[in-house]
């Protein structure tokens, strides 16, 4: 039987992660790497503790006490999210770890669901955490099972960074055999290794600089690492991760003879680098963002004294910015070695725009879904503060709110509350109401209000609370009563933890009763101080999986008179025909009745059936 | 075209979320690894799936990046008109197009932003450059039972060009649908197959 099988680079992941022998593993969603967890969780099967976390930090503490006790642990998240675990990230490093511990952070060049498109293997500098970087979802599960040796074999956390072209990218992938061996817990008290106090603390700054030469030995000679020497090339091409399978492919087509450095870990390979260095008189270097490995070879070129000309991001010719592709790889390499593109016709390489159309086209920007709560929320929102009123917000499927014009600032996990409160403490005078999802405010939007009620700001919080953590793909968190592996637990009530945060104004309203929810907003925004809006309903892609129908609406032609009050909503339920003037509902429709109360002329009814 | 050395065929699949681009790439991909073939494919996850525009690389017989370059697919095939006229720049200049004409009319048209160009225009345009079979792939899925078939609709269209059997892809669209929807989906497989044979 084959043991070849097509999946997604995250679900190889998860499987490395079972090959390996993972027994802890933590995280907070985050695209593009929610689906590790959400397939460990949902395997029947598992041998191996598995949770949602709820934030970077609070994860990565996890998996880090985890393998102090001597187990292997992973926690996974977002490049962003590293931000959040920065502070546990920087002091790990000296305490190392017992056992094995994989950090699992997913990039996203070019922004693809991301605020920024920073590169993890900076923290890996930073950190002096070694980072493994794979070029194809076949190698980064097969990452997965060396980066537990390698962890355990140097007592240190390795970081293994994916980006969105790996983790949702598919590819046959060759499964290996499942590590039986499982460690037991025991945790062995070490003070001077655990206990970070001063003292400790200067001891295992210089342990680690120490392990430095002894990790960039390991990690020289893996097998993520590979020199082709080509006789005759005086070119060399340096490629990191993924964007060693578009350069390969750039050399292929442009058939052209050079010596080709794949590199796969940080440190980098230094030897190698030297030895493509004696033998080349010009050195292409091909990395996605930050140039780590071209500094890199700055630097070993500055010390062997060598005249190299390097060609990279510094120098100019490869862009620090957005994804790159086997295109700009072969464009890169047509203007430095002076060639023709041999793939394309002359007239597409310039100034090629991916959107470019012939005919014109619509934009089909993402939206909230047919009969999206969120939408309620804002326009009940904006009518209430009025336009002029300023709306910070935060990062979930809510963002996408910036269509309605409730979202006027959206900087990270839990910035909504804290903006607010600082654009009210700076003297604006404008009414603030900011808005916030229950996964994001139990992440770090909680700390945010406890600061603003103790320091007295007057302003909204909006919790859109829909019950689940949606954008990243429906995983549960500590309001829904139900943990990642779907046991049932403590539901955290929201009303109770904002009470305790101090706040006297919590109101629960379904936005849907638009009625309602208006009166609750009249009054949370005249009331002095930081008042607390939760607006509950389901989201509805999990309403309609939990089994939830509610009839569709229609509009009667005769009674619309075309104002246009339904269709500013901006629900993809509602179209607007222009030779007409009229209004109408399409199959998209899930009911929630929130255009109907929107009309004056009571044109829109429930279909009867 | 797909080139000796990288890729023996690359296919494009755009249309809409919602629409089912990842299963129909998933049919296609399973099928090809279980012909031994090496595949490798992009995906559009997370943000652009609400109602967005997606679009899915996937190269068979390739062993590097999943992300087919511009002017390299030897096949676009596009779930939505519109969708098809928005990643044509992939489509190698020999390359075919196989697009359902059956539109869904984005939140920027349906509030009266933007219009939405005509159907017909749209594949009068694309025949001015390249091999065209449009069909309503939509109305197809509904007379083979269900109008969610329509993405194995399309595969089956695509089927006559894949260097994959169809036994195999048959076998995989029965793998990878809801297994009450067995029936309808062969049934949708088959009647899309019709369509671009010949």
């Amino acid at each position: 039987m084959s043991t070849r099988e097509y999946m997604l680079g995250n679900v190889a992941i998860a499987r490395g992660i079972v090959e390996g022998g993972g027994q802890v593993i933590s995280g907070y969603p985050g695209t593009p790497s929610s689906e590790i967890i959400g397939t460990l969780a949902a395997m029947v099967e598992r041998d191996f503790y598995v949770e949602w976390s709820v934030n970077e930090k609070v994860a990565l503490e996890v998996a880090a006490g985890a393998a102090m006790t001597g187990v292997r642990s992973v926690v996974t998240m977002k490049h962003v999210g590293l931000n959040v675990a920065a502070d546990p990230l920087m002091t790990l490093a000296y305490t190392g770890i017992k056992g094995s511990m994989i950090i699992i952070v997913a990039d996203d060049p070019s922004c693809h669901s991301s605020q920024n498109e920073q590169d993890t293997r900076r923290y890996s500098q930073f950190s002096l955490i070694p980072c493994l970087d794979p070029s194809t979802p076949q190698e980064a599960k097969d990452m997965i099972s060396y980066a537990f040796e390698f962890s355990n074999k140097v007592q240190m956390p390795v970081i293994f960074r994916p980006t969105t072209r790996i983790s949702h990218g598919k590819s046959d992938v060759e499964l290996g055999p499942v590590n039986e061996s499982i460690p037991a817990a025991e945790f062995v008290k070490e003070l001077e290794r655990w206990v970070m106090v001063p003292k400790n603390a200067r001891v295992q700054h210089v342990h680690l600089l120490e392990i430095q030469k002894i990790i960039q030995e390991e990690l020289e000679n893996s097998p993520w690492n590979s020199l082709e020497t080509s006789d005759g090339a005086k070119v060399g091409v340096i490629a990191s991760g993924i964007a060693s399978v578009y350069a390969k492919e750039a050399i292929i087509k442009q058939g052209i003879n050079v010596s080709f450095l794949k590199i796969g870990t940080y440190p980098v390979p230094e030897n190698k680098i030297r030895t493509l260095m004696a033998n080349t008189e010009m050195i292409i270097v091909f990395e996605e963002m930050e140039p780590v490995v071209e500094e890199q070879v700055r630097v070993i070129a500055q010390e062997t004294g060598s005249t190299v000309e390097i060609i990279g991001k510094l120098q100019g010719s490869v862009p620090r910015v957005y994804e790159l592709n086997t295109d700009i790889c072969a464009d890169i390499l047509a203007e430095v070695l002076k060639l023709e593109r041999q793939d394309v016709p002359a007239e597409v390489t310039e100034d090629f725009d991916y959107n470019a159309c012939r005919i014109d086209l619509p934009m089909r920007p993402p939206v909230m879904c047919p009969g999206c709560s969120h939408r309620a929320t804002f326009h009940v929102m904006k009518k209430v503060y009025g336009k002029n009123a300023i709306f910070p917000s935060d990062i979930g499927c809510y963002t996408l709110g910036i269509q309605s014009g409730t979202v006027d600032t959206t900087l990270c996990m839990g910035g909504s509350i804290t903006v607010a409160s600082g654009m009210y403490q700076a003297g604006e005078k404008k009414p603030i109401c900011c808005s916030i999802g229950d996964s994001t405010f139990f992440h770090t939007g909680m700390n945010g209000l406890l600061n603003s009620i103790y320091n007295k700001a007057n302003i909204t919080v909006t919790i859109v609370d829909n019950r689940i953590t949606a954008m990243t793909g429906h995983q549960p968190n500590p309001g829904m009563g139900r943990t990642a592996i779907g046991e049932e637990t403590v539901e955290v009530s929201l009303e109770a933890l904002c009470h305790a945060l101090g706040a006297e104004f919590v109101e629960t309203v379904d936005p849907y009763d638009l009625k309602q929810t208006e009166e609750v907003f009249k009054r949370a925004k005249d009331y002095k101080g930081t008042s607390v809006v939760i607006t509950r309903q389901l989201c509805v892609i999990d309403a309609k999986r939990s089994g939830i129908r509610r009839k569709p609406f229609s509009i009667d032609a005769e009674k619309c008179v075309g104002c246009r009050l339904c269709v500013n909503l901006g629900c993809p339920a509602i179209e607007f025909d222009t030779t007409t003037k009229k209004a109408s509902i399409n199959a998209m429709c899930t009911g929630c009745g929130v255009c109907a109360a929107l009309c004056k002329f009571d044109s829109i009814t429930e279909v009867k059936k | 075209m797909s080139a000796e050395g990288i890729s023996i065929f690359d296919l494009v699949i755009a249309g809409v979320g919602g629409q089912g681009t990842i299963l129909a790439s998933d049919i296609i991909g399973k099928a090809a690894v279980k012909e031994n073939m090496f595949v490798r494919a992009a995906e559009t996850h997370g943000m652009a799936q609400r109602g967005g525009s997606v679009v899915n690389h996937i190269r068979l017989g390739c062993e590097l990046g999943s992300m087919i370059p511009m002017k390299g697919a030897d096949v676009l095939l596009s779930l939505e008109p519109s969708e098809a006229l928005r990643y044509l720049e992939f489509l190698s200049d020999d390359g075919t197009i196989i697009v359902n004409t059956d539109p869904i009319l984005p939140v920027t048209v349906t509030s009266g932003l933007c219009t939405y160009p005509d159907v017909d225009a749209i594949i009068a345009k694309l025949e001015e450059t390249h091999k065209v079979k449009a069909f309503n792939a939509t109305e197809l899925a509904k007379e083979a039972g269900h109008v969610q078939s329509m993405n194995v609709v399309m595969v089956g269209a695509v089927s006559n060009y894949l260097p994959v059997s169809v036994d195999t892809l048959v076998e995989c669209v029965r793998e990878l649908v809801p297994p009450k929807t067995i029936n309808i989906n062969v049934k949708a497989f088959e009647m899309g197959r019709y369509v671009t044979k010949g």
